[in-house]
């Protein structure tokens, strides 16, 4: 039995690699060959697909579009977020856990409710069609989500450490950002690691707020069909590159991650 | 640079934290706050600081009224039972701080901390993060920035707790080295009434958010001024037992009785609470006499050079607290001397009547 011991884990490994494997290998097939054979291997490796997308702007202004939003939308989540977070981890008033609670349940909603009211609205103002729509549209998930997360480090922080620098001479704002921030670096950047996922990974309000001028890279995708036909080789290397930042960051805050999952408690 | 609390009370919701203080603590030497565990204690010290503005009452401080100023406009200075310091500073960084903040010339802030770091022994560690430094050299640490001003205020929130033994013995012996010359008034809070015998000054002992007697230590200590102050200020627990005295004795049942001592044959007849140290009750023989108590032995824990026994005597729970080894079997029935005339005589209400 024991001897099989690996045998378990591979699979389950397999299972969980095939298909990005599959994207992969796809990315360096031809169309002809992905819908032609059932290939392993590329049996004629291409950069074509890589190419085409590092060269045309419809599709590199695609990443470009979704990394504006999704930063903007990071910056101001954790902004935001961290003086909401230091008043539930530091003080006591009317309601504050109610609130605290009610900050999650804006998470709770699936984003399709919101997206006609935004749409709505951001069409009535003119911001339509922009990054910043898109940015603060997702702040509805990602500010509480940011919220709780850095609550979490930061009650992990004893409030000793905040009247010693109030002793000290410290006023609140140069501790904040030169005593307590640092102090609470990790937690910063988990909470920053998630707003940048979620915005990342959603697709629906991106879609809904957009046209043309701040189109993400997921509506590019998710368009098939072209005047050219199909053209499966070249989405399979869209695919692989948006799979790219994700993992890109997630290395920055691998250590903490777990803490993350648990919203800053453990 | 007296500190003085004027009718200084600190509520929170309908739970009282401290009930109405008025202390005006002594400027030299060590202030002890001395009282258990949610005592107020901490309370009492965050509102010396001008962390916690207190519900009513005022705060003065050198003849001038502080309450409600600041903390960062008043000149103090405090270290905490958990070790607090900036984890992302230096031991260096951490030390010069309050300088920086205040803007200090770098030079003049360079020597400062050497001096500061040389009396604590961090000179080797200025360069570390504090999360490299054992327990106690992070509380050295703390102690380091917390005199590196020139604080006019010091308080100290039970500093050595979380120390270890050793660590703790030697710390207690350098602090008050440490503040002799200085001209600042230092408040130090702790459960354990040894450390507060040790460090002399003058104590406050604290229960249940009152503080109910101050003076000097030794005053205190000796002259409790009800039994509230002298179960505080005794460890192990004060002995206490009601009596009744009939003419010149004192019956504590129908078995045991004491000859009252010259300086409480005055007292009327009638029913009195006595307290009595466990060190003035020690196995027979071992003592100068007194009166002869019996009890069953319930623990007994030896230290090497003392012994201390719990003993059942009637319905209260009893220590001795004696020199030497005496070793007695849980459940033996054992025999005790009580050197009466150094038990505290209270009124039924607790106020001392003779001592």
């Amino acid at each position: 039995m024991t001897r099989y011991k690996w045998l378990v884990p591979a699979l389950y490994i397999i299972f969980l690699m095939l298909p990005i494997y599959w994207l992969l290998n796809m990315s360096f097939k031809t169309t002809n060959e992905i819908l032609g054979s059932f290939t392993l291997f590329p049996a004629e490796f291409t950069l074509d697909n890589y190419r085409k997308i590092f060269t045309d702007s419809t599709w590199y202004m695609g990443y470009v579009n979704s990394l504006t939003y999704v930063v903007i939308n990071t910056v101001i989540s954790v902004t935001v977020a961290l003086p909401a977070a230091y008043a539930f981890s530091r003080y006591r008033f009317v309601g504050d856990k109610h609130l605290f609670f009610w900050l999650l349940t804006n998470r709770m909603a699936p984003p399709a409710v919101f997206a006609l009211p935004f749409f709505q609205l951001y069409s009535a103002v003119g911001l339509f069609d922009t990054h910043i729509a898109v940015a603060l549209a997702h702040c509805l998930f990602n500010i509480p989500l940011a919220v709780w997360i850095l609550e979490g480090f930061m009650s992990g922080v004893p409030k000793e450490l905040d009247e010693t620098a109030y002793v000290d001479g410290y006023p609140f704002w140069r501790f904040f950002i030169k005593i307590f921030l640092p102090t609470i670096a990790a937690g910063i950047g988990v909470a920053a690691f998630f707003c940048f996922m979620f915005s990342w990974v959603e697709l629906l309000l991106a879609k809904t707020l957009t046209s043309v001028e701040a189109k993400p890279i997921a509506a590019t995708m998710t368009r098939t069909a072209s005047t050219s036909g199909y053209e499966l080789g070249l989405l399979a290397a869209a695919g692989t590159l948006t799979i790219i930042p994700g993992a890109f960051v997630i290395y920055f805050v691998r250590n903490y991650i777990a803490k993350g999952f648990a919203l800053g408690r453990v | 640079m007296a500190l003085e609390l004027r009718n200084v009370v600190k509520r929170e919701g309908a739970n009282t934290h401290i009930y109405e203080t008025n202390l005006t603590l002594a400027e030299d030497g060590f202030n002890i706050l001395l009282g258990t565990t949610l005592s107020g204690k901490t309370t009492l010290l965050q509102i010396m600081a001008g962390l916690e503005l207190p519900s009513s009452g005022e705060i003065w401080f050198d003849g001038q009224n502080v309450t409600g100023e600041a903390v960062q406009k008043r000149n103090v200075s405090m270290v905490y039972q958990q070790f607090i310091n900036y984890p992302h500073f230096t031991v260096f960084e951490n030390i010069a701080s309050p300088l920086r903040v205040a803007g200090e010339a770098s030079d003049k802030i360079r020597s400062r901390v050497m001096q500061i770091a040389d009396l604590l022994k961090l000179t080797p560690m200025l360069e570390r993060n504090p999360s490299e430094l054992s327990g106690g050299q992070q509380q050295r640490t703390a102690l380091a920035r917390a005199l590196v001003k020139d604080a006019d205020l010091v308080l100290l929130d039970e500093p050595l707790a979380n120390l270890d033994f050793k660590l703790r013995e030697e710390l207690r012996d350098e602090l008050p080295k440490l503040f002799a010359g200085r001209r600042c008034t230092v408040v130090y809070a702790t459960t354990e009434p040894v450390e507060a015998l040790l460090l002399g000054g003058h104590t406050a002992t604290l229960h249940e958010g009152r503080v109910t007697q101050f003076g000097p230590t030794s005053e205190i200590y000796r002259n409790p001024k009800d039994l509230v102050s002298a179960s505080v200020f005794s460890d192990p627990p004060i002995n206490t037992a009601t009596v009744t005295k009939r003419g010149d004795r004192f019956h504590l049942d129908e078995a045991i009785s004491w000859a009252a001592p010259e300086t409480q044959t005055g007292l009327a007849d009638g029913s009195y609470r006595i307290g009595i140290r466990p060190h003035h009750i020690v196995p027979a023989g071992a003592g100068e006499g007194g009166a002869k108590l019996t009890g069953q032995v319930m623990i007994t824990e030896l230290s090497g050079s003392e012994s201390v026994v719990h003993f059942q005597l009637g319905n209260h729970t009893w220590v001795s607290q004696s020199h030497g080894i005496h070793g007695h079997d849980v459940g033996e029935v054992a025999e005790f001397e009580m050197a009466v005339d150094h038990a505290f005589v209270f009124s039924e209400g607790g106020e001392v009547v003779a001592g």
